[in-house]
């Protein structure tokens, strides 16, 4: 027994120090974000919701006693950067890696982090990401997959149209969105009159809105990225445009609405996430948001604010910190705002890493975003 | 025929914007024998500085007139002193390679102060349209083609027509020449560079509430501005308006008649033609060039 006893001791002397050194060590979290670039506006919004919502759970204790640690690198929108620095990532001991945002890098990215066992947070829109039976993704964002056949039913039957014509960025995030559309379109029976692609960067859209109007669909889709939508809609403005425009996240964020000013009141769309749901929690977090960085969240806001409280609410459910369970975890539990209010919205992952929740369909008035209907997630939970 | 006619308004508006930012590249050619391939961020830079003085509270002309004097102490003057005058002794490249590093070292400049995010910025002209036989016109529109051509004819004037015009024609064209007829070299070099300096701001305030202030704006503009240059005529200042024009109008053809798809590789097709069929530009001079 003595000698039994002895052994014991030995090794919980000698594991001690190691057990310690992990409680005592930071869980590193990995922002690989678009911080300059065409889609910077994204990715800077995606990296203060983190940065706030990692402050404010460090400043409460942590995760299991332990506090978050974020690294930020800017990936500057370009695949092969956004590649190398997942890889630093995880050479570095990410936890989990945080990003990229931007559909392409996020595609020729993942595979690192598959290959080193670690949960890879996204707010990509391609539908292809989570195609690819990747345990290790998790989409923050709402997929193309689930939001085009909502936005093409919305068309048709809210709005009435029996043609639409579509205005879409010729990148993977672009295309993704557009395939999906028409996919859905067809299954609906709403007819696509132009099919018009433009480019990333693209500062003179009147070819685009010419063809537009040639084409004479009853509603004008737009699928671009911030800033370009911003110069869609004011040339689309100053051609007269006056069919309805719905669009999805990009057209209607709050970036993209100060930027096209006047020309983006009127235009509708739908959101998964806005910081003006009319929820106790989204308007917490919209005064925090906006008090820390003095300008107002978008839906990638809100995403990366919600990321840490993912990894502190499921860490905590599986009582350890080890990124392969939590990935597995992750996956088919809902994570309700009533037990963790950080979620800001009830949200549960399916098994490939893709959200189901409530979307929003919101309407710019005088500059604002203000929610028409909230549209309920595809399965109860 | 009413869409041809939109598409061209709508394309010369977009190329004047090339032709603007365009000319800084012709005139420091001829004065000086310099290619600034910061040109793009030449633009960029006076944006962020009138959106920070507009956003300190002074007035959009209050704000133009501020910039144009740091402009011309920084992007004239001290761009001069510090980068071309050390380097223009050992021929265009280094100076090439020095303003290639130079552009990245602004952009760099602008993230860190401004962040990457695209900021407002507001027009100097009205926001109406207006309508003429079926085209929609806006104001800024004419406004930017206005100021453009109104500079242009003016730099050819002053070039041209004026003594001290004259004697930077023939700085440029020999230098040594110049010197000995009594004509003060450094001088007219450095006029050159002040003027390009302006023409940089003019440049940001009619560009920008189109591209949007943000740190990386300069790139496709610079670019533009350089084959808009190349396509005129480096040698000549009403070649950049040409080629800038040229460019925007055959954008907006080529994205509706064929497909946008094609639209952005329009400046490099045209680029490439002029190079192979007629070197000196559109406008411009065959030369034996002093280097």
């Amino acid at each position: 027994m003595n000698r039994l006893a002895r052994s014991a001791f030995a090794v919980a002397m000698l594991a001690a120090p190691a057990l310690a050194a992990a409680q005592g060590q930071p869980i590193k979290l990995y922002n690989v974000l678009e911080l300059s670039g065409p889609i910077a506006t994204a990715g800077t919004n995606y990296r203060n919701g983190v940065e706030l919502a990692v402050k404010e759970i460090n400043a409460a204790g942590g995760v299991l006693g332990r506090r978050l640690e974020v690294t930020t690198l800017d990936n500057q929108s370009n695949a092969g950067i956004a590649k190398a620095l997942v890889q630093r990532a995880v050479d570095e001991g990410a936890f989990a890696v945080i990003g990229p945002t931007l559909s392409g890098a996020m595609v020729v990215s993942m595979s690192e982090t598959r290959r080193a066992e670690i949960p890879n947070f996204t707010g990509a829109a391609a539908a292809s990401i989570t195609q690819q039976g990747n345990p290790y993704v998790i989409r923050t964002n709402a997929t193309q997959l689930t939001a085009m056949p909502k936005l093409a039913r919305y068309i048709k039957e809210t709005l009435k149209a029996q043609t639409v014509d579509i205005v879409w960025i010729n990148t993977d995030f672009g295309k993704g969105g557009r395939d999906q559309f028409l996919e859905a379109a067809k299954a609906i029976g709403l007819k696509v009159g132009a099919d018009i692609s433009t480019d990333q960067n693209q500062v003179d859209f009147s070819s685009a809105v010419l063809r537009a109007k040639q084409s004479g669909g009853d509603v004008l889709f737009a699928y671009t990225n911030e800033e370009e939508s911003a110069r869609l809609l004011r040339e689309l403005r100053k051609q007269g445009y006056a069919k309805p425009i719905v669009g999805d996240t990009t057209l209607i964020s709050q970036k993209a609405i100060e930027l096209a000013g006047e020309a983006a009141n009127g235009v509708q769309g739908q959101v998964p996430l806005t910081a003006d749901a009319p929820t106790a929690a989204m308007r917490a977090f919209d005064e925090k948001y906006t008090r820390e960085y003095k300008f107002k969240s978008d839906h990638n806001g809100i995403q990366g604010y919600m990321v840490p409280y993912i990894v502190k609410a499921v860490s905590e459910r599986i009582g350890k910190v080890d990124p392969k369970a939590f990935a597995a975890a992750v996956r088919g539990t809902p994570i309700l705002v009533k037990d963790v209010p950080g979620i800001l919205v009830d949200t549960k992952f399916d098994r490939n890493g893709d959200p189901d929740r409530v979307s929003y369909i919101i309407e710019v008035r005088n500059g604002k975003q203000h929610v028409l209907a909230t549209l309920p997630p595809n399965a109860p939970f | 025929m009413a869409e041809l006619v939109q598409l061209v308004v709508s394309g010369i508006a977009t190329g004047s914007i090339y032709a603007l930012a365009g000319l800084g590249f012709t005139l420091l050619w001829q004065a000086s024998g310099t290619i600034n391939f910061a040109q793009g961020e030449f633009v960029m830079l006076p944006a962020f500085a009138m959106l920070f003085c507009v956003l300190a509270g002074m007035p959009l002309w209050v704000a133009v007139l501020v910039t144009c004097a740091a402009a011309m102490i920084v992007l004239g003057y001290g761009f001069k002193r510090a980068i071309v005058d050390p380097l223009i002794r050992h021929g265009v490249i280094p100076l090439v390679i020095a303003t290639l590093g130079l552009a990245i070292a602004l952009k760099t400049l602008v993230r860190a102060g401004y962040s990457a995010e695209a900021h407002q910025f507001g027009s100097p002209f009205p926001g109406g349209v207006f309508s003429v036989g079926g085209i929609n016109v806006t104001y800024a529109d004419v406004g930017t083609l206005l100021i453009a051509g109104v500079i242009v004819v003016a730099l050819q004037a002053f070039v041209t027509r004026t003594l001290t015009g004259r004697a930077m024609q023939a700085v440029a064209q020999n230098t040594e020449a110049a010197r000995v007829l009594g004509i003060d070299v450094k001088r007219m070099v450095l006029y050159t560079f002040l003027i390009n300096a302006v023409l940089a701001v003019v440049a940001a305030l009619l560009i920008t509430p189109t591209y949007l202030a943000k740190f990386d704006m300069g790139e496709s503009i610079g670019l533009k501005a350089f084959f808009a240059a190349i396509i005129g005529g480096f040698n000549q200042t009403r070649g950049a308006l040409l080629g800038g024009v040229l460019i925007g109008i055959l954008e907006n053809l080529v994205g509706f008649y064929v497909s946008p798809a094609y639209k952005e590789g329009v400046a490099l097709m045209l680029f490439l033609v002029v190079i192979l069929i007629r070197p000196e530009g559109l406008l411009g001079k065959a030369e034996e060039r002093k280097v």
